[in-house]
């Protein structure tokens, strides 16, 4: 499957990433509406941690074999057998934001339900690859047991 | 008290600010920067050098620099930036210092030279139809050529170097930029199959590659030049002067000069990288032509030799005097050439237009009859493709840009490259920065500006009915002047338009 990957030594700590995450996944799409107006505020999948020297951008690996999706006890995580894609029915969480304890890579936001990078199924490429400045995140086939 | 006010102000609509801090974390000069509240972002305006990297990083375009608007008593002659640079100066007791090229308001002729075009009686040519030649060759050549019988080539020729456009890239050493910005001059120059030039700072291991289309710049300080750095390369230039600053050597301050630089260079790390004004084992025409027979002697004589001269007042004989030395390729470097560093009064005041040079040079090597046995290469500030046809007109084989492609790579020209805290990631060496330019994407934006300048070269090429780059070159009756004296004419060769 297609993930994000982060290359650090092209991560700028510009965090644009974080921005036109949370805009993406907004209700207006609108960054400047999607951060001063909107409530609840839309909250960004993916972290950049670290400092101006050294930065990576973290955000859900999809991994093959999900700890979120085993602890969920509702089912709402899921892994997309076709895709690969794991993401949160939102219809089905109760927010008890155990899948954020045993994330491994803690990719996991709380919120009212737990949110999480789903790649911007409905756009094609993930917002925060498209509007990266230095290309220091790609979205490129890694393999994996999608099909 | 601080006497010199702000040169720049920054406007933030704070209707538009998300708080993001971007601007805050990209700014080298620490101009912006979070109040208490960790969410209301401020800017200390005296530190800003309009360089722009926050309004272009801003995702919400809610930040505009401006020029301070501070009034000052009209005076025709104490302008304020008069009064600024003395202000400066008063308080620091030191040169004045300046990165890119000259400042001063000097006539362009560039843009007081028309190009012809063909009309009825002689068709032009549509370079998408029809096949334009803008390969260019660049060494010593034969006076004559003699054949065998059987066509064969009987005269031996000198070692050529062949470019697929006539624009090569300037000289810009391992230290003044970064190794990122080097790199992708480097992968750019290899796609465009043109070449790159390493300046004076020796060759970086990882450019080691690239040797297949670089120069490498032998200069009075003689930084990093050994062997295996004279073999590898296309040809090897001998650094007399540099446009930029004409009668002085290069400064490199010491905080640029990392252990990468430091061992580029092989200098001790943190030592001023400081290049003397002259060579020191060239003091006349005849020492140069000890150097540039070593070189050659050095490299079996497989490598060409150029030698660069700044544009100055008797430049034309200096330059019939280096082709006779054995330089295979002259390279003259205009005052309005780019820096690193420069003292601002010698960057403003020293060196005369490339445009001038050329057409002079290219007259008196003709007069001579010793045109043909050197290549002419013109540099010092070409800001389009109409530049470099007009300068290949004039007499140029080809041409060294550098300013245009690191504006390709984010440079705005703010002049702080000798600060060593480019905020693009060009002209620094501070690891945060320098990753800010990905070589990946930088090299492909110059790739296309330079393919851009191309299609602009074949098009007027096509437009004056010319179907090769060689039926331009020195073809001074393609050019007319626009508002230019007798004595400029003659000098540039050309004809007023209306003759």
């Amino acid at each position: 499957m297609k993930k994000v990957i982060a290359r650090e030594a092209l991560c700028l700590d510009c965090k644009l990433c974080e921005v036109f995450c949370r805009t993406a996944h907004s209700k207006s799409k609108d960054v400047v509406r999607a951060h001063l107006y909107e409530d609840p505020a839309p909250v960004a999948r993916i972290t950049v941690e670290g400092d101006i020297l050294d930065s990576v951008a973290v955000n859900c690996r999809h991994c093959d074999d999900p700890a979120c999706v085993n602890a969920c006890i509702t089912g709402a995580m899921h892994k997309d057998p076709e895709t690969g894609i794991v993401s949160c029915d939102e219809s089905r969480c109760i927010g008890c934001m155990t899948c954020l304890a045993v994330c491994p890579v803690g990719c996991i936001k709380p919120g009212r339900t737990a949110v999480k990078c789903d790649l911007c199924q409905e756009t094609g490429e993930p917002a925060c690859v498209k509007n990266c400045p230095n290309r220091a995140l790609v979205y490129v086939e890694v393999g994996g047991d999608a099909q | 008290m601080q006497y010199m006010v702000p040169e720049f102000e920054v406007e933030r609509n704070t209707s538009r600010c998300i708080s993001c801090g971007a601007c805050v974390r990209q700014c080298s000069y620490e101009v912006h920067y979070f109040d208490v509240d960790g969410k209301t972002v401020l800017a200390d305006e005296s530190k800003c050098v309009a360089c722009h990297r926050c309004a272009t990083i801003c995702p919400t375009h809610a930040i505009k620099i401006k020029a301070y608007d501070m009034a000052y008593k009209p005076h025709a002659n104490w302008t304020p930036v008069v009064q600024q640079e003395i202000l400066k100066q008063a308080q620091t007791g030191g040169v004045l210092l300046s990165g890119m090229s000259n400042n001063k308001p000097y006539p362009i002729y560039w843009d007081r030279i028309l190009l012809n075009a063909s009309q009825v009686t002689n068709p032009s040519i549509d370079p998408l139809r029809e096949p334009m030649e803008i390969r260019t060759y660049l060494g010593r050549k034969p006076k004559k050529l003699e054949f065998h019988k059987n066509g064969k080539l009987k005269t031996k020729l000198e070692p050529q170097i062949k470019l697929e456009t006539p624009i090569m890239f300037s000289a810009m050493s391992f230290g003044s930029i970064s190794f990122n910005a080097q790199k992708s001059l480097a992968m750019a120059a290899r796609k465009l199959g043109t070449l790159f030039n390493t300046g004076e700072g020796g060759m970086h291991p990882g450019l080691r590659e690239y040797s297949d289309c670089a120069v490498v710049q032998v200069a009075s300080g003689r930084f990093g030049v050994y062997k295996d750095y004279l073999e590898n390369c296309r040809f090897i230039e001998i650094k007399i002067g540099q446009g930029a600053k004409p009668g002085i050597g290069g400064h490199l301050p010491g905080e640029k000069v990392t252990v990468e630089v430091s061992n580029a260079r092989m200098i001790p790390e943190g030592s001023d990288a400081i290049s003397p004004a002259p060579h020191h084992d060239i003091y006349s025409i005849e020492d140069l032509r000890q150097l540039i027979w070593s070189l050659k002697e050095a490299t079996q004589y497989k490598k060409p030799v150029a030698v660069k001269i700044a544009a100055v007042h008797n430049c034309s004989a200096i330059v019939s005097g280096v082709a006779r030395a054995g330089a295979d390729i002259v390279v003259m470097d205009g005052f309005r050439g780019g820096t690193g560093a420069a003292p601002t009064r010698i960057r403003d005041n020293v060196g005369i237009p490339i445009e001038l040079a050329l057409a002079a040079a290219d007259q008196r090597l003709r007069d001579e009859s010793i045109r043909g046995t050197v290549s002419l290469v013109a540099a010092g500030s070409f800001r389009n493709s109409a530049d470099i046809v007009k300068a290949i007109a004039l007499g140029a084989d080809a041409v060294y840009v550098a300013s245009a492609p690191l504006i390709a790579m984010g440079c705005h020209m703010c002049q702080q490259c000798q600060t060593g805290k480019c905020n693009w990631g060009i002209a620094t060496q501070r690891p945060e920065l320098v990753k800010r330019l990905n070589p990946e994407i930088m090299h492909e934006r110059v790739v296309n500006l330079i393919t851009a300048w191309n299609h602009e070269i074949k098009e007027m090429l096509g437009g004056m009915g010319l179907n090769s780059i060689d039926s331009l070159r020195g073809n001074r009756m393609m050019l007319r002047g626009i508002g230019l004296s007798d004595r400029e004419l003659s000098i540039l060769g050309i004809a007023h338009a209306g003759e």
